[in-house]
C-alpha cells in the first residue's frame, strides 16, 4: 500500500516539477507548483514526518502560493513564447542563439542530476537501503508536533529566534520594497520643485507613512485639494 | 520504500529546478524554480532524518521553509517595484548590474 502511495506523490511531485519549468503562462506554473508541493507533503507524510507535511501544505501550498497568485495577477503573466524568436535573432550575429543555448542549458542540468544521483546513491551508507530507523507509533514520537515543538525549545531554540526575526527582517523588507512611490513635488511646468524645507529629505520620495497615505506631505497634498477642489484635478494620482 | 527512492527523487526535482532557473526569463517563474530546488533538499533532509530517526533534519527543514518564505517576501516585492517603474519583467532585459 505504501508503495503505491509512494509512486503517485513521487510521480506526482515530477509531473508538477516540469509543469513548472515547461509551462509558459506563468499562472499554470503556480498551479503546478501547488500541485507539486501537495505530492510532496504526500512523500513527507510516508517518511513519518506528520508536522513537517502539515505545515507544506498550510504554510506552503496555503500562504506563499496565495501571495505568487496576487502577484502574476497584478503583474500580469506575460507569455514569453514571442521573444523567442526575437532573442535568437539578435544573438545570431554574435555566438549561439536561444535554441542552443537552452540545449546547454538541459546538458548542464543533465550533469547535475547524474552527479547528484552518484553523490547520494554511490554513498557508502547502508542504511539508504532499509526502511529506514526503527519506528513506533506514540503521542510523543518521531515527527509529531509534541516532538517538533521540543526539539524547537530545548536544543534549537537559538534556531527559533533567529528565524522568527529572519521573518521580521524580511516582512519590514517587503513592504519597504513594494511601497507605493510618489515623486517629487512638480510646479506648473512639470519641473520638480524643491524648498529649502525639503533639503534634508525631499517630501514625498518615500517613507513608510507617506507609503499608507500619511505624512506631511499627503497632509498638504489634502490641504491644496480643500482649499482649490477644481485645480487638484490636473495632478495625476499614482 | 527504501530511502535511496526518495534521494533519488529529491535529485530529479532539484536538477529540473536548477534547469529551471537557467532557461526561463521571467522573474516569477525563476522564483518558483527556486522553490522547486529548496523543496527537492528539503526532501532528502527529511529522508536522512528518516534514516537516523534523528528529528534534526526536519528542524531543518523547517527553517529551510522559513527562508523561503523570506526569499519570496523580499523577491515578489521586487518583482512588484520593477512593474512599477514599468522596467521590462524580463531578467533577459534588466541587465544594468552586469559588469
Amino acid at each position: 500500500m505504501s508503495q503505491l502511495f509512494f509512486f503517485l506523490a513521487g510521480i506526482g511531485a515530477i509531473a508538477g516539477a516540469v509543469g513548472v519549468v515547461v509551462l509558459r503562462d506563468p499562472f499554470f506554473a503556480v498551479l503546478a507548483l501547488v500541485g507539486h508541493l501537495l505530492s510532496l507533503a504526500l512523500l513527507f507524510l510516508l517518511l513519518r514526518s506528520e508536522f513537517v507535511a502539515a505545515v507544506q501544505v498550510v504554510v506552503y501550498a496555503g500562504a506563499v502560493m496565495v501571495l505568487y497568485v496576487f502577484v502574476v495577477a497584478y503583474v500580469g503573466g506575460r507569455d514569453e513564447g514571442d521573444r523567442v524568436v526575437a532573442l535568437g535573432e539578435r544573438m545570431r550575429g554574435r555566438g549561439p542563439t536561444g535554441a542552443s543555448l537552452r540545449a546547454i542549458a538541459g546538458l548542464l542540468a543533465a550533469a547535475l542530476l547524474i552527479e547528484l544521483l552518484i553523490a547520494l546513491l554511490g554513498t557508502g551508507l547502508k542504511a539508504i537501503d532499509t526502511q529506514g530507523a526503527p519506528y513506533a507509533p506514540g503521542p510523543r514520537t518521531f515527527g509529531t508536533p509534541a516532538y517538533i515543538g521540543q526539539l524547537f525549545l530545548t536544543r534549537f531554540l537559538l534556531v527559533f529566534e533567529v528565524a522568527s526575526f529572519l521573518l521580521l527582517i524580511a516582512a519590514v523588507g517587503g513592504v519597504v520594497l513594494a511601497r507605493r512611490r510618489h515623486g517629487l513635488e512638480e510646479d506648473t511646468e512639470g519641473r520638480p520643485v524643491l524648498t529649502p524645507l525639503d533639503l534634508p529629505r525631499p517630501a514625498g520620495t518615500g517613507t513608510m507613512v507617506e507609503g499608507v497615505g500619511g505624512g506631511a506631505y499627503a497632509a498638504r497634498e489634502r490641504r491644496a485639494e480643500q482649499q482649490a477642489p477644481l485645480a487638484g484635478a490636473g495632478r495625476p494620482s499614482s | 520504500m527504501t530511502i535511496a527512492w526518495y534521494l533519488a527523487i529529491s535529485a530529479i526535482v532539484f536538477s529540473l529546478g536548477a534547469a529551471g532557473v537557467i532557461v526561463r526569463r521571467n522573474p516569477l517563474v525563476v522564483l518558483l524554480c527556486l522553490e522547486l530546488m529548496l523543496n527537492g533538499a528539503n526532501l532528502s533532509l527529511i529522508a536522512f532524518s528518516r534514516m537516523w530517526g534523528n528529528g534534526d533534519g526536519q528542524i531543518l527543514a523547517l527553517v529551510v521553509m522559513t527562508v523561503a518564505a523570506c526569499e519570496v517576501c523580499i523577491g515578489l516585492g521586487m518583482i512588484v517595484a520593477i512593474y512599477r517603474r514599468q522596467l521590462p519583467v524580463d531578467v533577459d532585459e534588466l541587465r544594468d548590474l552586469q559588469g
